[in-house]
């Protein structure tokens, strides 16, 4: 059977993959949010030496970085995912868990790993910042939060942003294996599309190459925020 | 907790582990040799071969593993070129044989990433003293660049080993049972969701703890005793 790209786009396949890929990416900018929230806050705490919490982020970022991704969506999502679909029903909402929850799991999975690996890169920005400077922000009698403010928070951002850059394009690709627990992103749409299709390998090859332009584009967005962030540190 | 069905899940699972230990030594292996042979090509001179192992590098770094995988067991399976030769049909046809060949060629961009900085951090000196002393290119390449860039390249090579580990795990994806592939089977059987799959991260955390201990161990032994 000849299966082209005219059958491709007659089929609404061409769409429903963007609209895939759109998902992909809301996941993905869901999923390094709170991972960056999560890195921030663990970061500070290890940095600070904060007793005994900062042996709960250790146990955090070992394990969660020591375990397949995979097996941590698994774990959330199917250790939750019959007491959610309870509650969607008791509330009239008995599609909750087909089609919210997914998403709202794969934010959650995605943001944890992602947090565990921002953590410490947010450690290491924050050990690179010269200790004169808080020193010099206090003779100068700044109040601590001004001083995690004004002198803290952008160096360190600045000097994460390389590691930051890894972790984007990471939480990308991961937010392929939310696809497993059903979520319609580009990955599963490509397999519902391969699936009906028989055509697996066009679908694999454009949600591929989806992924690339995804990559691509966000590195040249890294890229820009780097300079500007060194050319305003120079001036 | 109910000590019966830990005792299966323990069982069950570690039937698992030689399984993914296979995946990641075997791809590990593959990985390595590609990766090396991409390194040398990106930092060569040649337009092409450096421009080759530039894409190739960009292309598998840039797409998710479980794309990669699926394309090649599914989308490759498609094709009756490829069903009707006997190779071919050998590596994609058979779910553990693919699992390796995407984990390999996978690994192998990343290996040639983290041995392309090793190959850079080279001194020009050592390498103009073995040019100097007469050394051939390979023997320079096997005794002054390539123990050099090892050294240099350990811990971060370290830590991708322990990614291929993790990546293992969408092996079960593609029906291999693997530890994470036994987990599901066995959590469809048993519905102990969270015991099933704590045990099974104890076993990948396990693997990889002594993964790091013994590349650690490694390091301090390639270390120059000079330091």
């Amino acid at each position: 059977m000849q299966f082209g790209l005219a059958q491709l786009w007659e089929g609404g396949w061409i769409g429903a993959l963007l609209r895939g890929a759109s998902i992909t990416i809301a996941v993905g900018f869901g999923a390094m949010l709170l991972g960056l929230v999560i890195g921030i806050a663990c970061g500070l705490i290890k940095w600070g030496q904060v007793r005994p919490l900062n042996w709960l982020v250790d146990i955090y970022t070992t394990v969660v970085r020591g375990v397949p991704e995979l097996l941590i969506i698994y774990l959330l999502f199917f250790s939750s995912v019959e007491f959610v679909a309870r509650i969607g029903t008791a509330f009239g909402w008995a599609g909750l868990a087909d089609t919210g929850y997914p998403f709202l799991i794969g934010v959650i999975a995605i943001g944890t790993i992602s947090g565990s690996y921002a953590t410490e890169v947010v450690r290491g920005a924050l050990a690179a910042i010269p200790k004169g400077h808080i020193e010099a922000a206090r003779a100068l009698g700044m109040p601590r939060k001004r001083i995690f403010r004004r002198i803290i928070l952008p160096q360190m951002l600045r000097i994460a942003v390389p590691g930051l850059n890894n972790i984007w394009q990471a939480t990308m690709k991961d937010t392929a294996l939310i696809s497993v627990v059903g979520l319609q992103e580009l990955m599963r749409t490509a397999f519902i599309g391969a699936g009906s299709t028989r055509n697996p390998f066009i679908f694999y090859l454009i949600a591929g190459a989806l992924y690339l332009v995804i990559t691509f584009v966000s590195q040249i967005g890294f890229r820009r925020a780097e300079r500007a962030l060194v050319l305003k540190g120079r001036a | 907790m109910d000590a019966e069905l830990i005792y299966r899940a323990v069982t069950t699972l570690a039937k698992g582990v030689s399984v993914t230990l296979t995946l990641a030594s075997i791809a590990v292996a593959i990985g390595f040799c590609l990766g090396l042979g991409l390194a040398v090509m990106r930092v060569s001179s040649s337009r092409l071969l450096s421009g080759f192992a530039e894409y190739y590098s960009a292309v598998f770094r840039g797409t998710p593993l479980l794309v990669q995988l699926f394309l090649f067991y599914y989308g490759l399976g498609q094709f009756d070129a490829v069903r009707d030769n006997a190779v071919a049909w050998w590596v994609i046809g058979d779910a553990m044989h693919c699992a390796i060949l995407a984990l390999a060629l996978n690994t192998a961009a990343y290996t040639s990433e983290i041995l392309r900085g090793g190959l850079m951090s080279i001194p020009v000196g050592l390498v103009e003293a073995a040019k100097a002393a007469g050394m051939s290119r390979v023997l320079r390449f096997r005794r002054i660049e390539f123990p050099l860039a090892i050294r240099q390249a350990l811990p971060a090579y370290g830590n991708e080993i322990v990614l291929v580990i993790k990546g293992t795990s969408l092996a079960s994806t593609i029906t291999v049972l693997e530890i994470t592939g036994h987990a599901k089977r066995l959590m469809s059987q048993t519905y102990a969701i969270f015991e099933i799959f704590t045990i099974a991260g104890l076993f990948y955390l396990a693997i990889n703890m002594v993964l790091i201990f013994a590349v650690r161990r490694l390091e301090a032994r390639l270390a120059s005793p000079g330091r």
